[in-house]
């Protein structure tokens, strides 16, 4: 608790300082975070790869790629994020100074998590220091490598007492939840989503919660089926399944059931070759934990493809299951691993339906050649996000917000969205002294007629 | 569950989609100004019997105001629903990316009693406008115009999307057990910690409205007639019950004298010299609060005021003079027609003793030299700021209106009102076509395809040589 308070303290002080405001400074700790992830580039690649077995490829373009990317924007944007933005006036304030400025919140926490573990602290990262914040970063003791690594190299190129690192599990975590902080961002489950907006209410802190959910993929029966396979096996089985926008289960009509599988199968071939065990380019489960949490979700299911294991490697085959019941296990908690259930459906509406009657997914998708279709399917679901005859690219875009609703979370990021989620937005009135002579129309003793002038 | 059936009556409406259509949510609004205006005087009424207060303060903050969010709303509506599109990058250049404005459901609305309509109405304004069912629980300490909404309201909205609860604490309390898509509570720190952690337990996003100890430094280069004015008409406006009125005054030793006389002019100027015989001062809420204030009263010395009749729960338009930060009227939001100045050296110690304090929602400055207002501005935080002036970044529908750190979190008024009770939802829309453009993108992975990628997909820096 002493340390937590510490540590916390520390960020305050270097905060309160106010060295992290001017702009300069913001940009010269962002250059320095860039240097540090061309310069650490290989010991954050040889990390992603013991947690998580995560080939090189993979993690530089999901990972390394991305953050690059996010620096160059921010960097970029940042003057323009941070200019006050003046607001239009009205009659009475015509002479006035009205704007709206950007300030820091104070002390920012980011509370990352184990599937993508690099880019999960840093993009929150970037965009609490674009807005001037302090920041701690609590990177998810599950992936243990990324962790101790981000706990080790980011001292060495940000100011360390206004950024620092806390590494630990649950205990520590409470402990931190304690303290009180300004903003705090957590991406994770929507248990621990609770809890942490629970700890944050005690403090009237805003919270981001980046949760997740079963992301429903329809696809129509009007559609390239072999291109909508190809796209939907990609986002599927990268990372092992282990993407909180993975498509998570597929809705279809039972008539296409078999070719759905086929085209999939083909297309697995075509990715990891026929021992798939072997390829460079399929993950693994994070630990045994999980491992034997999505093991359990084939039982009494009809394997369709894939459905082999071995525990010693938490290795899971890319697997597909048929006919799935929507009372099932594997129906109910997000999957986060490799395995795809197919539901069927007579028509879009059942499937609308379907995704209706659960919680607000973090992303949707939806496959047809029917414009008309998708339009119906965007307007009457709600999820975090979506994208249409593709997925996960909307996450990637980098104007479009990246976060849930409902149970899939709450507040977003990415890019511009970083940036005002860790800002203040402070209304600025400023008045003159003189033209009193206005003013006399507002004051006591009022009358009717003034009111409606 | 006493609400369980109430709610899922509004969620299956909700689910009936009836709310989404832009017409729909017109008409509703359209609806709300017919209530502004047909029940006009009887809001006047219930807010006199509620708090005393003038018609002409009803009038501005309870019917004005309103109309005028109404009316921002109802002239943006189209655009503001539109979906955004956004840049794309290379890769994206034909498709389709932008951001759907999506109603999160059912809603609910929590206010307070100090400016009983407009607390509930304007944040009722933005659910409607963003396509949402909605639950407004008016506050039942000003109950006369409880009493009015719980009534009337229903005649002029559609009762199977929006309906209004009425009751104290624990009806409250049992309506927060259900699952909201999103609350919206004004009211205080306490309330607003107790409000987002029954929201927890949903993950129900919420925004909090709360308070503070507004200050308002006056610094020694100014016009104290002015000044006074403009203090003494945020500080009695509704007898001091308003969260963003100005709480306490900082100043120089030798700005209290020359400011004292002053106010003691605007006082009489607004109210007369017996403000309890003015018809423009209002009264306080309740016994509780009255009972309140006037402890606080012993603070400092009273300068200017300090009369008070029980019967009419009655404080005189009051200031306490030389009060010390330990003092109780220090301690506390004082939500009252009492302004405590306390004396300070200068406009650093100004700043430093605002800076040991929460946050509040509001901060004033008032000074005839630009750059003071501008270092008060700079080296503070809170949710809004003044200068040379009271409660005037309210009025602006294009100001965003909300706390910071205990004031509150999120904000509304105007265009963030709908933007508060909507979710922005990131949409893509690709083609079929087009595929071997993916094909760097999938396994088996190389070099080569990699370069495709980063080629396509990266954001390179304008102007900034590489080679550094």
């Amino acid at each position: 608790m002493e340390r937590m308070q510490q540590i916390v303290g520390r960020a305050r002080a270097a905060f309160s300082s106010g060295r992290s405001r001017p702009l300069e400074f913001r940009i010269q700790q962002l250059k320095a975070l860039e240097r540090m992830v061309q310069e650490k580039e290989k010991e954050i690649l040889a990390a992603l790869k013991a947690d998580l077995n995560k080939s090189g490829p993979d993690a530089y373009s999901h990972e390394i790629l991305g953050v690059l990317r996010e620096l160059v924007l921010t960097m970029e944007k940042l003057p323009s994020w941070a200019a006050p933005h003046p607001v239009k006036k009205d009659l009475l304030t015509m002479r006035d100074e009205a704007y709206i400025g950007y300030e820091p919140l104070g002390v920012v926490l980011v509370i990352g998590a184990w599937n993508y573990p690099f880019v999960l602290v840093m993009q929150p990262l970037i965009g609490a220091i674009a807005a001037g914040n302090a920041v701690v970063v609590k990177p998810s003791e599950v992936s243990e490598n990324t962790a101790r690594l981000v706990a080790e190299i980011l001292p060495q190129y940000l100011d360390k007492d206004l950024y620092s690192v806390v590494t630990g599990g649950v205990p520590e975590t409470t402990d931190l939840l304690t303290q009180r902080f300004d903003h705090i961002l957590y991406t994770g489950n929507s248990a621990v989503g609770k809890i942490v907006m629970a700890a944050a209410a005690k403090h009237l802190t805003p919270v981001t919660l980046e949760l997740g959910g079963k992301s429903p993929c329809y696809i129509d029966k009007d559609c390239d089926l072999a291109v909508a396979c190809r796209r939907i096996t990609w986002g599927k089985y990268m990372n092992c399944g282990q993407t909180c926008i993975a498509p998570d289960y597929i809705l279809c009509d039972p008539s296409i059931q078999s070719k759905v599988v086929e085209n999939i199968k083909a297309t697995l071939k075509e990715f990891y070759g026929e021992d798939v065990k072997s390829s460079p380019d399929y993950g693994r489960i994070v630990n045994q934990r999980h491992f034997r949490r999505v093991k359990s979700l084939l039982e009494g299911q009809k394997i369709a493809y894939g459905g082999e294991t071995d525990e010693a490697s938490c290795f899971i085959a890319p697997t597909i299951l048929t006919d799935v019941s929507p009372e099932s296990k594997v129906m109910e908690e997000e999957i986060f691993g490799p395995v795809l259930p197919i539901v069927t459906v007579k028509s879009v509406e059942e499937a609308i339906e379907f995704i209706n009657l659960r919680e607000k997914p973090l992303a949707l998708y939806v496959f047809s050649n029917n414009k008309q279709l998708i339009r119906r399917v965007i307007a009457e679901t709600s999820s975090g996000g979506m994208t249409a005859n593709d997925v996960i690219m909307h996450s990637v875009v980098p104007d479009l917000p990246f976060g849930g609703v409902g149970h899939s979370g709450m507040g977003a990021y990415h890019g511009r969205y970083s940036f005002e989620t860790f800002s203040h937005r402070r209304a600025c009135l400023i008045r003159d002294l003189r033209w009193e002579a206005v003013n006399k129309l507002r004051y006591p003793p009022g009358s009717m007629e003034m009111v409606h002038l | 569950n006493p609400f369980a059936g109430l709610v899922s009556h509004l969620r299956a409406s909700w689910l009936s989609g009836k709310t989404r259509p832009m017409e729909y949510r017109m008409a509703q609004l359209e609806a709300l100004g017919c209530f502004l205006d047909d029940k006009k005087q009887e809001i006047l009424e219930a807010t006199a019997s509620d708090l005393g207060k003038a018609p002409f303060e009803a009038e501005l903050s309870e019917i004005l105001l309103c109309k005028n969010e109404l009316n921002v709303t109802l002239n943006n509506l189209s655009s503001w629903m539109r979906d955004e599109k956004v840049d794309r990058n290379l890769a994206m250049q034909l498709d389709s990316a932008f951001i759907r404005k999506d109603p999160y459901g059912v809603v609910l609305i929590i206010a307070p009693w100090n400016y009983p309509i407009h607390l509930f109405l304007v944040p009722l304004i933005g659910a409607i406008a963003a396509g949402n069912c909605a639950i407004i629980k008016p506050s039942e300490i000003s109950k006369n115009t409880e009493r009015l909404v719980a009534e009337s309201l229903g005649c002029y909205l559609d009762n199977d999307c929006f309906a209004v609860v009425t009751g104290g604490v624990p009806e409250t309390t049992r309506l927060l057990e259900n699952k909201f898509d999103y609350i919206f509570f004004t009211g205080s720190p306490l309330v607003g910690r107790i409000v987002m952690t029954a929201a927890a337990k949903h993950l129900t996003p919420v925004t909090l409205e709360l308070g503070g100890k507004n200050p308002c430094y006056v610094s020694d280069t100014c016009d104290v007639t002015n000044v006074a004015r403009r203090v003494a008409w945020g500080r009695f406006f509704n007898a001091g019950q308003t969260c963003i009125a100005p709480d306490y005054l900082l100043c120089t030793i030798e700005t209290q004298e020359k400011l004292m006389p002053a106010l003691r002019e605007a006082i009489t100027e607004f109210f007369g010299p017996n403000p309890q015989e003015s018809p423009d001062f209002g009264r306080i809420v309740s016994d509780k609060q009255f009972q309140r204030l006037q402890a606080l009263l012993g603070s400092g010395r009273v300068a200017i005021g300090g009369q008070t009749d029980e019967a009419e729960r009655y404080i005189a338009p009051t200031v306490l003079a030389d009060v010390l930060p330990s003092d109780p009227a220090m301690q506390e939001e004082i939500f009252g027609p009492i302004l405590p100045i306390v004396i300070i050296a200068n406009m650093d110690e100004a700043i430093d003793f605002i800076n040991s304090r929460e946050r509040p929602l509001a901060v004033y400055a008032f000074s005839s030299d630009d750059k003071v207002v501008n270092q008060v501005l700079e080296r503070t935080s809170s949710g809004g700021f003044c200068g040379n002036d009271t409660l005037m970044q309210v009025t602006l529908t294009s100001l965003p209106f909300g706390g910071i750190g205990s004031s509150g979190l999120g904000r509304h008024h105007g265009k963030f009102s709908f933007d508060t009770f909507c979710h922005q939802r990131g949409c893509l829309k690709r083609g079929m076509g087009r595929e071997p453009l993916n094909a760097p993108r999938y396994p088996p992975y190389s070099p080569q395809k990699f370069g495709v990628i980063r080629a396509t997909s990266q954001v390179t820096r304008k102007n900034g040589c590489t080679l550094l």
